[in-house]
């Protein structure tokens, strides 16, 4: 195909650099430069999608971000699939591969367009609000058809091959926008050694200088532009980020920004480059130069393609060098428009004519409009479009001074383009972000940045401001300012160049064109292209009551497509306003939200994903797990060996091994995530024990205690074992989960309450390895190990720990026991954990030495009733509920943490839900984790509820299945029989009992 | 994203070192036992909720582990200013004011 609409010289495309790319499966030719979209036009390429509700094809209609058609799935392979991609945005390359996003099964034929010419019935205006109102079911049936036949795009299959960046970033002075008013501000904040980072959305920095026909000094606009780039490029202290959108404006300054490095140049980013980089910029001052969006007017079928904005036709013909049609029609209420008609006339194509909307335009253009020779129809509108798959003609109508009534008599003209102009809408979306109103002003006929809590200046067309010279000088004055208010105070202020522009005549305030039959009965009049929402539906909303522009933009979804309704919201707020008889102001303006375009999900990772998407935790020991073939469970960040299975087993085979292990032989298992809090000062015993629920004053030195810690409101959060170093040091062990929240704790009530007790916390969880050797054979292992430390059982007694070494490695050893086994916890420098490991394993061969993991640790200490924080309690849970009583002091002259709280009135009351055993009956029976008890399984829907299974294993060492958990008035009901209800519709009987299963008087360990 | 102050280091640093750690100011009862359980849960549960001014706690959980008051506008983000442990704010609302007046 040829590349009919392509003039033969001028434009800023490289002729010399064709290039081959592939839309909808066919092959076509553009030129380095390009956009998608400036290269499907120069191929006459009309349709680029299916309209989301009514499927009618369209067309590009802008040339920028706002664009709300040409939104495409683009990518040559299953793996760089990326959605959402604005074909006007698009830089093209050679071999780039791409295909419309709603349209089925073609773009060219629709089965859904059938419907949509049907009158629409299928979804009416507040479809989905309706829908979703309805039951689920209505939903369901019409998703999947709307999904398929509407397409939002989709994401890869397959792995993302590409890398994506963040970079942190400082900045004294950030510029956001690189047009007239961007680049004077980074001239001149430049200027004074600020650093300036200035960032633009568009492959080429200049905005509309580029395509200007304004001069600068007796120059084109464009080259000033190359001469002020060229400048601020030889600067140390500034960043130009071009291809760069600054996505989202957030609280204090800080800007995140979406750089596409390599998204120009190939389908997948050249090996060791990053594809896209989110700046995380932090702004002394902001310097907003946003610019402005064009609106397009509403008329009847405004979105056949075709259908175009002014300011888009100049900027395809001038920077592109691609004229999108034949016969132009333009429709404007401003002066600023005629420059369309004037490029397209240059082109050698012919202007059918200029309908102007104002009854006296009389601004400079008109003057040269008569000049050129070119038809001016004013006080009049295009009231209707014609055509289909592209626009063939239009009506025209003489329209009454307030722009609400077509007079009649209505004329054809034959054209196939139709550029229209409602004036400029300031861009204020990021000025948006952090919650900052805009504010409506007449004058500009439009809404600009209102009053900001941000150290923030805008300049340029963000404020409404139209000449160039204005722009400029705006521009200029804010660098300065904001180089200044960064805190550089010699800031040498530029003089203004000078700018040969025409005068500007006023516009006409005119968003909506009347037709000659009412709204409701005229053909449609589209004002949100993406998601179809038109002039008759917004009026529908109000005449449902719906007032709010908020509820009317949720009735309709205007505004809900991924362009956020940069061209659509204006004129539905003045659709809205009008048919309520308000004012735009008295209507309010909907806020926009980060992000201002779509971002990849690649580049909000960044490179946080696969490895490192979550930083993990091993122990010292963790090599040898892997060796020998543990299996691993995630517990916080730590990786933890869950069991170690041997060839063949099945899991529950390899528990069962393990539990015979260390109630018959020697076991061990790697403790070390075991949260380790260092605690000394002189009041650290008094500290203890306001945080711990039991006493602290007696503990002697080398004994240890186990505590129970408490909210203030009585629930029991963590616990563990607290060692007696000295009188004035203690070391604190917390549970693996709970060890950053516990320290936090200390320093909380430390800081806040206490700050005259002298004490002092540091976590050591990294600095000790921890081995807990148990079993019957523990004792003689271990006596291999050490020759310091005297094991027998009075000298080293139960809950005592003494120092000395193991394996010839300095160590403190503890006599605690989680199974209720003789058991010692060891524990030695990390740097040598997997040494004294590897001794262990070496002494402990003859003794059949087995490894546990997180999965026997659980069942043995279950068998023996022992609590796990956080998984038998749940915030809700008092000590007193536990059974814990004796962990609970009441003689401590400090009211400590949780004893206020344990004794409010709902703590103390009767029937409340305790920890209790439970046998099933059958004994092979495992009950769910988190099955439910009820008293009767046949009561009906709602059945009374008696509490939940906290944990449930299978004992091998009992030979049946055994699990705790919490029953209403528990302790009073032992042995009374409770149902648990399974999904299935099974029922699980058992019987209540203490949670201790094995050894209820301690004695395994006291040998 | 905020841009903190702490008052210990002295620097600012960015939000993901800090977190929020409830309103400021709220000192536990000296005689918990005595308290009804009205005043206890007062004290555990009733917190503030202000549209403006309000004194909260932060602490500089990835840096110092200090625990700071600072003054902030809950409706424009504005950090108003940040204090230590144990002093008063200099920034207070009109309402505030009142209520420490007549306390
Ligand atoms: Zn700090």
């Amino acid at each position: 195909m040829t590349q009919n609409n392509r003039l033969s010289s001028g434009g800023r495309i490289d002729r010399s650099q064709p290039l081959t790319f592939t839309f909808n499966g066919k092959q076509y030719q553009g030129f380095k430069g390009d956009t998608v979209a400036s290269a499907l036009l120069a191929n006459g390429v009309d349709i680029v999608g299916r309209s989301f509700k009514y499927s009618r094809p369209r067309g590009v209609i802008a040339a920028g971000a706002e664009e709300p058609n040409a939104i495409l799935q683009m990518g040559a392979t299953e793996a760089t699939q990326v959605p959402n991609v604005r074909a006007t945005q698009q830089e093209l390359f050679d071999g780039l591969v791409c295909q419309v996003t709603n349209g089925w099964p073609s773009a060219e034929f629709d089965v859904m367009g059938l419907v949509g010419k049907a009158g629409g019935s299928f979804m009416p205006p507040g479809f989905y609000y309706k829908t979703f109102m309805y039951p689920q079911s209505m939903w369901d049936t019409y998703e999947k058809c709307i999904r398929k036949a509407a397409g939002l795009g989709r994401s890869p299959r397959e792995n993302d091959p590409d890398i994506y960046d963040h970079i942190n970033q400082h900045v004294d002075v950030m510029i956001v926008g690189g047009g007239a008013a961007g680049l004077a501000a980074a001239l001149s904040a430049s200027r004074s050694g600020a650093r300036v980072i200035l960032a633009d959305e568009q492959a080429e920095l200049g905005g509309s200088l580029l395509h200007a026909s304004e001069s600068i000094d007796g120059r084109p606009a464009s080259e000033w532009a190359a001469e002020v780039i060229a400048q601020l490029e030889a600067c140390d202290n500034v960043q130009l980020l071009p291809r760069s959108t600054v996505n989202g404006y957030h609280d204090h300054n800080f800007l995140t920004i979406h750089q596409r490095c390599t998204d120009h140049l190939l389908d997948c980013a050249p090996i060791g480059q990053a594809r896209q980089r989110m700046h995380r910029v932090r702004a002394k001052w902001v310097v907003l130069a946003t610019g402005a969006h064009e609106r397009p007017l509403v008329f009847a079928n405004n979105d056949v393609p075709g259908c175009m904005l002014a300011s888009a036709v100049t900027t395809y013909i001038k920077r592109y060098s691609v004229v999108p049609g034949e016969r132009l029609v333009l429709m404007t209420t401003n002066d600023s428009a005629y420059q369309a008609a004037f490029d397209w006339a240059e082109s050698g194509r012919f202007v059918v004519a200029i309908v102007d909307t104002r009854a006296h335009p009389g601004g400079d253009v008109i003057d040269e409009a008569n000049r050129r020779g070119l038809k001016v129809i004013a006080g009049s509108a295009v009231i209707e479009v014609k055509g289909s798959k592209r626009v063939t003609g239009v009506s025209v109508s003489a329209i009454n001074q307030l722009g609400d009534k077509a007079l009649g008599p209505v004329k054809h003209l034959t054209c196939d383009t139709v550029a229209s102009s409602g004036g400029w809408s300031p861009a204020v979306h990021l000025s948006c972000h952090t919650g900052s109103r805009p504010v409506w002003r007449d004058d500009v006929i439009g809404f600009v940045p209102g009053n900001s809590q941000q150290k923030q200046l805008t300049a340029g067309a963000i404020n409404g401001t139209a000449a160039l010279s204005t722009c400029l000088q705006e521009g200029f004055q804010a660098g300065r300012e904001a180089a200044i208010n960064a805190g550089f105070d010699t800031v040498p202020s530029i003089s203004l160049p000078k700018v040969d522009e025409r005068h500007i005549g006023a516009a006409m305030a005119l968003f909506h064109i009347p037709h000659s039959k009412p709204t409701s009965r005229a053909p449609k009049q589209f004002v949100d292209f993406q998601t179809d929402v038109t002039a008759a539906g917004i009026e529908i909303a109000t005449r449902e009551g719906y007032e709010s522009i908020e509820h009317v933009k949720r009735y309709t979804a205007m505004g809900f497509g991924t362009d956020q309704g940069k061209l659509g919201n204006i004129n539905g707020m003045a659709i809205a306003a009008k048919s309520m008889n308000k004012t735009i102001p008295e209507t309010g303006t909907t806020i926009f939200r980060p992000n201002y375009t779509p971002v990849t999900f690649g580049a909000v990772a960044g490179r946080h994903c696969g490895e490192l998407f979550d930083p993990k935790r091993y122990s010292a020991m963790h090599s040898w797990h892997l060796k020998n073939g543990a299996l691993f469970e995630d517990v916080g960040l730590w990786k933890r060996p869950w069991y170690f299975p041997q060839a063949g087993e099945s899991m529950q085979e390899s528990l069962n091994r393990e539990c015979k292990a260390a109630r018959e032989g020697v076991a061990i298992l790697d403790a070390s995530t075991l949260g380790k809090i260092d605690i000394q000062g002189k009041d650290a015993r008094e500290f203890l024990g306001r945080i711990y629920t039991n006493a602290w004053a007696k503990l002697a030195i080398g004994k240890c205690r186990y505590g129970l810690m408490c909210g203030e409101d009585g629930m029991v959060f963590d616990d563990g074992v607290t060692a007696c170093l000295a009188d004035d040091h203690f070391v604190m062990t917390t549970t693996t989960g709970g060890a950053a929240r516990v320290l936090e704790w200390l320093e909380l009530y430390h800081q806040t309450e206490w700050p005259e007790m002298e004490v002092y916390f540091n976590t050591v969880t990294d600095q000790w390895s921890t081995m807990t050797i148990s079993g019957p054979n523990s004792r003689k292992l271990l006596s291999e190990l050490t020759g310091d430390i005297d094991l027998s059982r009075d000298a080293f007694k139960f809950m005592d720990w003494h120092e000395g070494t193991v394996a010839g490695v300095p160590a403190r050893v503890f006599r605690i026991s989680f199974t209720g086994e003789l058991s010692f916890e060891v524990n030695v420098p990390a740097n040598y954990g997997l040494y004294v490991w590897e001794k262990v394993f070496e002494h402990g061969a003859k003794y059949n030495l087995t490894p546990y993991g997180t999965e026997t640790m659980h069942i043995l200490r279950a068998e023996k009733g022992f609590i796990i924080a956080g998984q038998d309690t749940d915030g809700s849970v008092t000590p007193i509920d536990l059974g814990m009583d004796w962990c609970v002091s009441n003689q401590k002259p400090y009211s400590y943490i949780g004893k206020r709280g344990m004794n409010r009135e709902d703590c103390l009351r009767k029937n409340r839900k305790q920890l209790v055993g439970l046998k099933t009956k059958r004994s092979d029976v495992v009950i769910p984790e988190g099955s439910q008890a009820v008293a009767d399984p046949n009561e009906p829907v709602p059945m009374t509820m008696l509490g939940h299974i906290t944990s449930s294993y299978y004992s091998a060492c009992l030979g049946r299945s055994i699990a705790m958990g919490m029953i209403r008035d528990g302790f009073e009901r032992m042995g009374q029989t409770v149902y648990y209800p399974q999904p299935d519709g099974s029922v699980i009987e058992a019987e209540i009992c203490s949670p201790i299963f094995l050894d209820p008087k301690g004695e395994r360990q006291n040998v | 994203m905020f841009y903190i102050y702490c008052p210990y280091c002295q620097e600012h640093r960015e939000e993901e070192e800090f977190h929020a750690a409830g309103q400021a100011h709220i000192a536990r009862p000296a005689d918990p036992d005595n308290c009804t359980d009205e005043e206890w849960g007062d004290y555990l549960y009733f917190r503030k909720n202000p549209r403006g001014l309000h004194h909260e706690m932060w602490v500089h959980a990835a840096g110092c582990r200090k625990f700071f008051n600072m003054t902030r506008d809950t409706q424009s983000y504005e950090i108003k200013e940040v204090y230590k442990m144990g002093e008063q704010p200099q920034i207070v609302s009109e309402q505030d004011s009142i209520a420490r007046g007549t306390a």
